[in-house]
């Protein structure tokens, strides 16, 4: 291992936290790229050879997690939550997180129940492998 | 049985670097900053609190091969080696604010939480960091 692959690990990291922070904006590969200062060409590959799936599998992994919390804490509805963590349509929205969870949104509200630890920890521990 | 925690660790790529950071940015204090010859004992604590140290450890030989070292560097960088650290702040939007005008690069911004109030950042090299406020 080279210092260069670990500066390379640390600029896939920061687009990496630019998803879990920037969630709910449009964020596209040019965009994380320039985050990451490497060529489009190289982001997803190298973001999928470090982390072990695609920047766009993580963004949805992210935006499906953020869904669940609001699903568990909050009374807004469906539609509320599928625009507020970055989806375009309600149907990808529960095609998606049908595909990831494993249930509806609606059965997920449902079935959850709250986790009393610190948000760093069912960021990382309550999201789905999908 | 027990009755404190006086030492936790976290691995850092570059010791200095890692001052800069967490006395520098953060406002920690050195509580021992020693050469033992084979390796640098650093430690830093919260202002007023040197009863609760962090080692800042840089992973090496003699303590790992350089073949072992170089694999906690790369899960370091990755952001996989833990390393967890949680701050309790008496206010923290004005933390946030502070550490943003020094140029410190954030993760999450405060948000409320059933259990107070915060935010996260990493250090340069990886490790997790979070400020929270704590619901009166």
């Amino acid at each position: 291992m080279s210092r260069a692959a670990e500066e390379s690990n640390r600029r896939m990291l920061r687009a990496r936290d630019a998803m879990d922070r920037g969630y709910a904006q449009p964020l596209d590969v040019p965009a994380l790229a320039r985050i990451a200062h490497v060529s489009q060409a190289h982001f997803t590959r190298t973001f999928r050879a470090t982390f072990g799936e695609t920047p766009h599998r993580y963004l949805q992994r992210r935006r499906v997690e953020r869904a669940m919390f609001l699903l568990r804490e909050t009374d807004r509805s469906v539609t509320d939550i599928c625009f507020q963590v970055g989806f375009g349509s309600p149907g990808t929205f529960s095609r998606t997180f049908r595909d990831i969870v494993g249930l509806s949104p609606r059965s997920y509200r449902r079935a959850a129940v709250t986790a009393p630890v610190p948000t760093c920890f069912t960021m990382a521990w309550t999201r789905p492998n999908g | 049985m027990f009755t404190a925690i006086t030492h936790s660790q976290i691995y850092v790529l570059d010791q200095d670097e890692a001052l800069d950071f967490y006395v520098g940015k953060l406002d920690l204090e050195v509580n021992t900053d020693v050469s033992l010859g084979f390796m640098r004992w650093l430690t830093v604590n919260v202002p007023g609190h040197p009863d609760r140290q962090i080692l800042l450890e840089k992973p090496g030989p003699p303590a790992l091969s350089e073949e072992t070292a170089e694999q906690v560097r790369e899960l370091l960088t990755k952001g996989a080696m833990g390393g967890h650290l949680i701050f309790t702040t008496d206010d923290c939007r004005k933390t946030y604010e502070k550490l943003l005008g020094r140029g410190v690069e954030f993760t999450e911004e405060p948000t409320e939480r059933p259990y107070g109030i915060d935010c996260g950042l990493r250090d340069p090299f990886g490790n997790s960091i979070r400020f929270t406020q704590p619901k009166e």
